[in-house]
């Protein structure tokens, strides 16, 4: 008995050192809300016709290409500012900027209607702020669907694989009849990476880290911000400057 | 129900609706197959309208459950006993509604085999958990109470003493079940077609009257076989019932409809807009709805048809498919119009999707015809 009490022990100092030597992107990772700052100017520099966000999005995780826009899984992609923001629209907003394209993702919200709805807590805030979603847990009842105010989910109403053009060894694909979105690259974050999305964009665009991090705190602070829908009260925690 | 004639009390016009049920029960089995392998892509729903006619009818049948309470209302409360012959009826008729929604619910997952994860994983800040419990709940009190009486009656014993709290406990259940299923969608924020305090009264009002107006027609329907007939007082009180249940349920629309056009706010306008004058949204349901119910409405104001047993079906079956074009088809997929993106997107059924919903219907038909023939017997019985 005793024996097995020390190598338990062993393995837990084991555990504690090899959590002390991780990348500083996983440490203390659980204690953080993480954001992500989206500049309008500086993506319109390199439209159109710039797509780099979506592909990588979509190649690193799996998101088939199907060609039915019904049945479309989409984890990254580009809506006219003029749908993004529509109480932002107004005679002054030269035209350019209001059908300009912007990328919308998941807003990771701090007051999630999606996961208020699920019935079986496939979908949960982690304590980073990250929405998750658990694609095992997921029954397909699509509640979550219209309680996402901003479309940010898509429902496999066939099985992707068939639609994937390469596969990603090491990210899951899925079945038929769940619901996914974007997961703010969590799989990418645990080993100290940066969202798919940000690394490939060519202008540096997005912004991506604790809501604290100085980097964030100076762009938030010096322009204009937009948030998605402020006025449902989700608090999105993908900001846009405008 | 006693029955008064030497003839056989089972109703054999009914008998031979059954092979035909089973039928298209079966054929909608074998679609649900082909759903099943191939997915919910068969459908006509889509990224943008991800509930169609499946989850509306759910909420129609929900309501159709519910409104067994207008008959255990008017017998147990104020002892109108003309409903008498009425209660096991309109008692059985909800558990078919139930059955009905219920299956809707099976047939719209994505992953059916994973249902159980609802009660593995009980999520109470979910309406649906709650919508879960009172459809449960509201279907055992229903099957007790059916059970019970039916078998009362072919014994020749008395009442039980508990049925009638039970009866009074089904009372605000049967209102939970509708309240609930209304919050399902009045809680979201983002979709104004949806989201308006008013719509679990509206879901209870157009209840009142869809559901009894079906019942009205089972009765009319029966009324000639030995030992269905339920009497004129109580046909003439469901009618009553029907009329000021479609007149609140109307006079509710147009409480929504001012508040959404005269504040002229834009989520209200674009939503009301969309389902009303859309080429692609779901306008043809809505006017046909508005239309037939203020048709029956008007109608039901004429002493001729509510004593004329062929108008006064016609009267109903206009209530009924009135309420159904609206809640159980144009009102769910109407709030998914224009999406969170200010896209229309076009949604109508596709025929294996048609095919699966007769199926869900064929299995209530079945389950009614099974709860008369049980009351027939038990009337057959007694009178022996």
């Amino acid at each position: 008995m005793s024996c097995s009490r020390r190598t338990f022990l062993v393995r837990l100092g084991g555990m504690a050192l090899a959590g002390s030597l991780a990348p500083s992107w996983a440490s203390g990772f659980e204690k953080r809300r993480l954001a992500m700052v989206v500049d309008l100017n500086r993506c319109r520099q390199a439209r159109p016709g710039c797509d780099l966000c979506r592909q990588a999005c979509h190649s690193a995780h799996n998101v088939p290409s199907i060609p039915d826009p019904a049945h479309e899984i989409k984890w990254i992609w580009d809506e006219e500012f003029q749908r993004v923001f529509p109480t932002e629209v107004h005679p002054g907003l030269p035209p350019e900027i209001a059908t300009s394209s912007v990328p919308v993702l998941c807003n990771h919200c701090e007051n999630p209607p999606c996961v208020r709805v699920c019935p079986t807590g496939a979908t949960f805030v982690k304590p980073n702020g990250i929405v998750g979603m658990d694609e095992h847990r997921c029954i397909g009842c699509r509640y979550c669907m219209p309680a996402c105010p901003y479309s940010s989910r898509s429902f496999n109403f066939v099985d992707p694989r068939p639609f994937l053009r390469t596969t990603n060894t090491d990210y899951p694909t899925r079945t038929k009849g769940v619901v996914e979105k974007c997961t703010f690259c969590e799989e990418r974050l645990a080993s100290g990476r940066l969202p798919a999305c940000v690394e490939a964009c060519p202008v540096q665009a997005m912004t991506f880290g604790d809501i604290g991090d100085p980097a964030i705190q100076q762009r938030l602070a010096s322009s204009r911000i937009l948030r998605r829908r402020p006025e449902l009260g989700t608090s999105p925690y993908v900001f846009y400057i405008l | 129900m006693s029955s008064t004639s030497s003839e056989p009390a089972w109703p054999s016009g009914l008998i031979r609706t059954v092979p035909v049920a089973l039928l298209v029960v079966i054929a909608g089995l074998a679609a649900w197959c082909i759903q099943l392998s191939r997915g919910l892509g068969i459908t006509g729903l889509s990224r943008d309208v991800s509930w169609g006619l499946y989850v509306s009818q759910f909420t129609f049948f929900v309501g159709v459950a519910a409104s067994a309470v207008m008959v255990v209302v008017p017998y147990y409360l104020h002892d109108f006993k003309a409903f008498g012959r009425l209660l096991v009826l309109g008692e059985t008729l909800a558990i078919a509604a139930l059955v009905v929604a219920g299956l809707f619910i099976v047939v719209d997952l994505g992953q059916p085999s994973r249902v159980l994860n609802v009660l593995l994983y009980p999520s109470p800040q979910s309406l649906m958990f709650w919508d879960m419990l009172c459809l449960g709940g509201y279907f055992a009190i229903n099957v007790v109470l059916v059970l019970t009486a039916l078998w009362t009656e072919k014994n020749g014993l008395a009442t039980r003493r508990w049925v009638r709290p039970l009866a009074y406990l089904s009372i605000p259940w049967a209102v939970s079940i509708h309240t609930v299923t209304a919050f399902l969608y009045a809680g979201l924020p983002g979709r104004p077609f949806w989201e308006t305090a008013v719509l679990a009264p509206r879901f209870l009002a157009s209840a009142f009257c869809s559901g009894p107006s079906l019942l009205l027609l089972i009765v009319l329907l029966l009324k000639d076989k030995p030992g269905m007939d339920v009497g004129p007082d109580a046909v003439r009180a469901l009618t009553h019932i029907i009329r000021y249940a479609l007149g609140i349920n109307l006079f509710l629309i147009g409480v929504e409809v001012f508040t959404a056009l005269y504040s002229w706010l834009p989520g209200e306008v674009e939503a009301w807009r969309a389902a009303y004058l859309d080429p692609h949204g779901v306008r043809l349901w809505m006017w046909a709805s508005a239309a037939l119910c203020l048709i029956a409405f008007g109608a039901l104001f004429v002493p001729a048809v509510r004593i004329e047993r062929r108008y006064l079906a016609l009267a109903a079956t206009l209530v009924f498919a009135g309420v159904w074009m609206e809640k159980g088809m144009g009102f769910i997929v109407g709030g998914f119009e224009p999406s969170p993106l200010g896209h229309v997107t076009r949604y109508s059924p596709t025929f294996l999707e048609a095919t699966i919903s007769f199926g869900v219907w064929g299995t209530g038909a079945l389950v009614l015809i099974a709860g008369i023939w049980l009351a027939s017997t038990a009337s057959a019985a007694e009178a022996a």
